[in-house]
C-alpha cells in the first residue's frame, strides 16, 4: 500500500490571480489536476469511524470514494458519490465543507482536514468533461406508472426528481423562470458555479427521464390542487426556495440605484447583464455598497467589482467573526479588493433627483452573547457618518415566496411564511404535498436542500 | 416557444398580437399580465393581457414600440415564435360592487383598461370610457370600446380626433354634471394616473390604478417593481398590479421608471414615451 501523504496542509487549489479575476466572470478556482487530486487523496487516513460521513448531510461514503481516487479509478469514485449525491459538481463547489464533512476530519486535528470538497469536484469534473456525460445515463429499470410533480427546479427539486425518477416514477418538474436550476442559475454567480455545469447536470436528469416544464408559475398558471385533482399527479414536492427579498425598511430604499441582492444577481446571472450581447441592463455607478454579511452579499459584491465598479464595500453590522458567509468567500472577496465596513449599520439611503448619492451609517458595538449565543450589535451613539456611494445592494436575507401558500388552501405555514413539514419525511398538512429546502427552513444551503429533497423522495415512495 | 397566431399594426407605434398560450389562457382574468422574452438574449418584459379565449387557447397583447425589446417583438410576424411567455401574473382586477364606473385609458393604457371595461359592461354596470391620445394617428380600440361602454369619450392633445383636451378635464366635467361614479379606473402614463387620482380624491371617488413598473421575474423575487402605497413598500407583480390611486406615491414611481432611461436601447417599460 502506498504511503499516506502526511503534509499538514491541503493541496493548494489553483486559482485565477485576484487582480485578473476581479474583472472577469470565469471561475475563480480552476480545479485540481490528476496529480493534485492523487496527492490530496493520499492524505486521507481511511479511518474506521469515518466522522466525515456523519458530517455530510447526504452521507456520501467519503473515504471510499477517496480511496478510488488513490487507485486512479475516477469512474468508480463518481459511482460511489452519486449513490447518495446526484449533483456532485455543484456540491463540490458550493457546499460549506468546513462546517460539514471536513469539520470532524481527523487530519484537521493537527493541520488542515482532507480537502474533501475539492476532491468531490475533481471527480465530478472528470466525468462532466466526457462527451457522453449527458447521454450515457443509467435509466430506471422499473416503471411505476405514477406521476409526481416537483415544484421548483432548485437543489431540493432536482435531488427529489432524480431519486424519484430512479425509483421509476413519472416525474415532471415545474419551473417558473425560463431556465431550470433555481438559485443555482439566478443566484450563485458564474465565477463560483459555471452555468454550463448546472446545464449539464440538468441535461443528464432529462436523459434519465425527468421532464421539465419551464415558464410554469405554480399557483398562477396552475395550482397544486389542479395538478393533483385534474392532471393526475399523485404526489407533489414543493421546493420553491426562499426567493422573496427582505428590505431594511429604512428611508431611501426605493431610490434608483437600490437593488435587492436577488434583483442584482438575477440581472447578472440569469439575464447575463455582464455580457454585452444580452439586452438586460444593470446600473451600479462608481461605489457600490452591499449591505449584509452572508454568501449572497459576497456574491453581489464580487459581481459588482467584476462589472467595473471602482469601489465595492461590504457593510455589515457585526464583526467579521459573526459573518455568516463562508470563510473562503470572505477571503476571496478581500483578495479581489472588496472593502469591508464592519460593525456598521445603514440608517438611511440618501438621494438626489431620485438617485442614490450616499448612505448614512452608524457604528455598532457588540454586546454580550444573547440566548442564541450571538452577540447583539448596539448603536454607538454619535457615530453617524455618510458613506459616499452611488448604489446600494441589500443582501440581508430572503423569505419564502407566499405564492404557493396563498393559492393552496389547507397548507400550513409558520409565522415566517415557511411551509410546515415533517423533518424526516417532508410531508405537509396536506398528505399528498411534501416540501423541502429553503421553503421549509428559510434560507440555508444547497446541500441541506438536496438532503431534504432526497428524504422527501423516499417518503413519497412510501406514501405512494 | 409560443406561436404568434395573429399580428395587427394598430398604428405606427402600437401592435396587437395573439399568442398561442393555452395554459395562460385557461387561467387568466382581466387585469393580469404576462412576462415574455423575445429571444435567448432578450430581456423579460411585463405586458398586460388584453384579451383571451380559453377554448381556443390564445392570449392577446398590445404593446407600443418604445424600446429595444418592444421593437424587436414588433419585427415578428404571424407564424413566428416568442421564446418565453409566462403567466398569468399579478392579481386579477376586482369588479365587485361597481355599478357606475368611469374607465380612463391613456394611450396604450386603453389596451389594459379595455378588458376591465368590457367585463364590467357585460355584467350590467354603467361604464363610461374616456380614452386619451396624443393625436388621431395613435387612437386604438375605438370601435371595441364604443361597443363595450355606455358612453365613449375620445380626447386628443391636439384635437385631431374627438375633443381637444386632457382626460382629467373630461372626467371633471362628467363628475360636475352628476355622473355619480362609485369607481374610477385609470390606466395609462403614471403622470395621468397621478392627476386622475388627485382629482377624484377631491370628490371622494374610489380610484383604481394599474401599475406596470420595471420587473424581472414577476413572481415577487426581484423586488424591482416595488412602490410605496400608503407608506408601505409593495411589489406591483404580486400585490398588484391594481392599487388604490389615492394611496400610491406616484412621484417615487415616476423616479423609478427613469432608472434605465439613459440606456436608450433598454427602454423596457410599457408606459414610457407615450406621455
Amino acid at each position: 500500500m502506498a504511503k499516506i501523504n502526511m503534509t499538514p496542509v491541503k493541496t493548494k487549489m489553483p486559482e485565477q490571480d485576484p487582480n485578473i479575476r476581479n474583472s472577469n466572470f470565469f471561475e475563480v478556482t480552476t480545479g485540481y489536476t490528476a496529480q493534485m487530486a492523487h496527492d490530496e487523496a493520499m492524505r486521507c487516513l481511511n479511518c474506521k469511524n469515518k466522522p466525515c460521513v456523519a458530517g455530510c448531510p447526504v452521507n456520501i461514503d467519503i473515504p471510499n470514494f477517496i480511496h478510488s481516487i488513490t487507485e486512479g479509478n475516477i469512474e468508480e469514485a463518481y459511482e460511489i458519490i452519486t449513490r447518495t449525491n446526484s449533483l456532485p459538481a455543484i456540491c463540490g463547489r458550493v457546499c460549506p465543507q468546513e462546517s460539514q464533512c471536513e469539520l470532524p476530519c481527523v487530519r484537521g486535528i493537527k493541520g488542515e482536514p482532507v480537502a474533501i470538497g475539492r476532491l468531490e469536484r475533481y471527480v465530478a469534473d472528470y466525468m462532466l468533461a466526457k462527451e457522453t456525460f449527458t447521454t450515457n445515463v443509467k435509466k430506471p429499470t422499473v416503471k411505476k406508472n405514477k406521476k409526481v410533480a416537483i415544484v421548483g427546479s432548485g437543489p431540493s427539486g432536482l435531488a427529489a426528481a432524480s431519486d424519484l425518477c430512479d425509483m421509476g416514477y413519472d416525474v415532471t418538474i415545474f419551473e417558473a423562470l425560463h431556465k431550470a436550476g433555481g438559485v443555482l442559475v439566478y443566484g450563485i454567480p458564474e465565477f463560483r458555479l459555471p452555468k454550463s455545469i448546472v446545464e449539464k447536470e440538468i441535461e443528464r436528469l432529462k436523459t434519465k427521464g425527468v421532464k421539465i416544464e419551464l415558464n410554469m408559475v405554480i399557483g398562477k398558471t396552475i395550482s397544486i390542487q389542479e395538478l393533483h385533482d385534474e392532471e393526475g399527479y399523485e404526489a407533489v414536492f414543493v421546493g420553491t426556495g426562499a426567493g422573496l427579498p427582505n428590505f431594511m425598511n429604512i428611508p431611501g430604499e426605493n431610490l434608483n440605484g437600490v437593488y435587492s441582492a436577488n434583483e442584482f444577481l438575477t440581472r447578472v446571472n440569469l439575464m447575463k447583464a455582464y455580457d454585452p450581447s444580452y439586452d438586460t441592463p444593470i446600473y451600479f455607478g462608481r461605489h457600490v455598497a452591499v449591505v449584509g454579511g452572508g454568501n449572497v452579499a459576497m456574491d453581489a459584491a464580487r459581481a459588482a467589482k467584476r462589472l467595473g465598479a471602482e469601489h465595492v464595500s461590504i457593510v455589515y453590522r457585526r464583526s467579521e467573526k459573526e459573518m455568516p458567509a463562508r470563510i473562503e468567500e470572505v477571503h476571496h472577496a478581500k483578495e479581489e479588493g472588496i472593502e469591508f465596513h464592519l460593525l456598521t449599520n445603514p440608517t438611511c439611503i440618501l438621494g438626489e433627483k431620485g438617485w442614490v448619492n450616499g448612505m448614512e451609517c452608524v457604528k455598532m458595538e457588540l454586546s454580550e452573547p444573547g440566548t442564541d449565543g450571538r452577540r447583539r450589535p448596539a448603536v454607538l451613539s454619535g457615530s453617524e457618518y455618510i458613506l459616499d456611494v452611488t448604489s446600494v445592494i441589500i443582501a440581508i436575507g430572503t423569505s419564502p415566496n407566499p405564492l404557493i401558500k396563498t393559492t393552496t388552501s389547507g397548507l400550513d405555514t409558520n409565522k415566517w411564511g415557511c411551509i410546515v413539514a415533517d423533518t424526516e419525511t417532508g410531508q405537509t398538512s396536506i398528505p399528498y404535498i411534501f416540501a423541502g429546502g429553503d421553503v421549509v427552513t428559510g434560507a440555508a444551503t444547497v446541500i441541506l436542500a438536496m438532503g431534504a429533497g432526497k428524504k422527501a423522495a423516499a417518503a413519497i415512495d412510501k406514501y405512494l | 416557444m409560443y406561436k404568434i397566431l395573429e399580428k395587427k399594426d394598430l398604428n405606427n407605434e402600437v401592435v396587437f398580437m395573439k399568442i398561442d398560450a393555452p395554459a395562460v389562457a385557461k387561467k387568466c382574468e382581466p387585469g393580469q399580465f404576462i412576462i415574455l422574452r423575445v429571444n435567448e438574449t432578450g430581456e423579460r418584459i411585463p405586458l398586460t393581457i388584453e384579451d383571451y379565449d380559453r377554448k381556443e387557447g390564445w392570449v392577446s397583447i398590445i404593446f407600443q414600440k418604445v424600446g429595444k425589446t418592444t421593437h424587436l417583438l414588433g419585427t415578428l410576424n404571424k407564424e413566428d415564435y416568442i421564446q418565453d411567455f409566462v403567466g398569468p401574473l399579478g392579481i386579477a382586477s376586482h369588479t365587485d360592487n361597481m355599478e357606475r364606473v368611469c374607465v380612463i385609458g391613456g394611450g396604450l393604457g386603453c389596451a389594459i383598461a379595455f378588458p376591465q371595461a368590457k367585463k364590467l359592461f357585460r355584467k350590467g354596470a354603467h361604464v363610461d370610457i374616456i380614452a386619451g391620445f396624443r393625436n388621431e394617428s395613435l387612437v386604438i380600440l375605438e370601435e371595441e370600446m364604443k361597443i363595450n361602454s355606455t358612453n365613449y369619450y375620445l380626447m386628443t392633445d391636439d384635437g385631431s380626433a374627438g375633443e381637444k383636451g386632457l382626460v382629467t378635464a373630461k372626467l371633471k366635467e362628467l363628475i360636475e354634471n352628476g355622473a355619480n361614479y362609485d369607481t374610477v379606473i385609470a390606466v395609462g402614463p403614471v403622470i395621468m394616473m397621478k392627476f386622475v387620482s388627485l382629482l377624484t380624491k377631491e370628490y371622494g371617488i374610489r380610484t383604481i390604478v394599474s401599475m406596470n413598473p420595471i420587473m424581472i421575474d414577476g413572481t415577487g423575487m426581484c423586488g424591482g417593481c416595488r412602490l410605496t402605497v400608503d407608506g408601505q413598500t409593495k411589489f406591483a407583480c404580486v400585490d398588484g398590479p391594481d392599487f388604490d390611486g389615492h394611496k400610491v406615491d406616484f412621484d417615487s414611481v415616476l423616479q423609478r421608471l427613469s432608472m434605465y432611461k439613459e440606456e436608450e436601447n433598454h427602454k423596457c417599460n410599457l408606459f414610457r414615451g407615450i406621455e
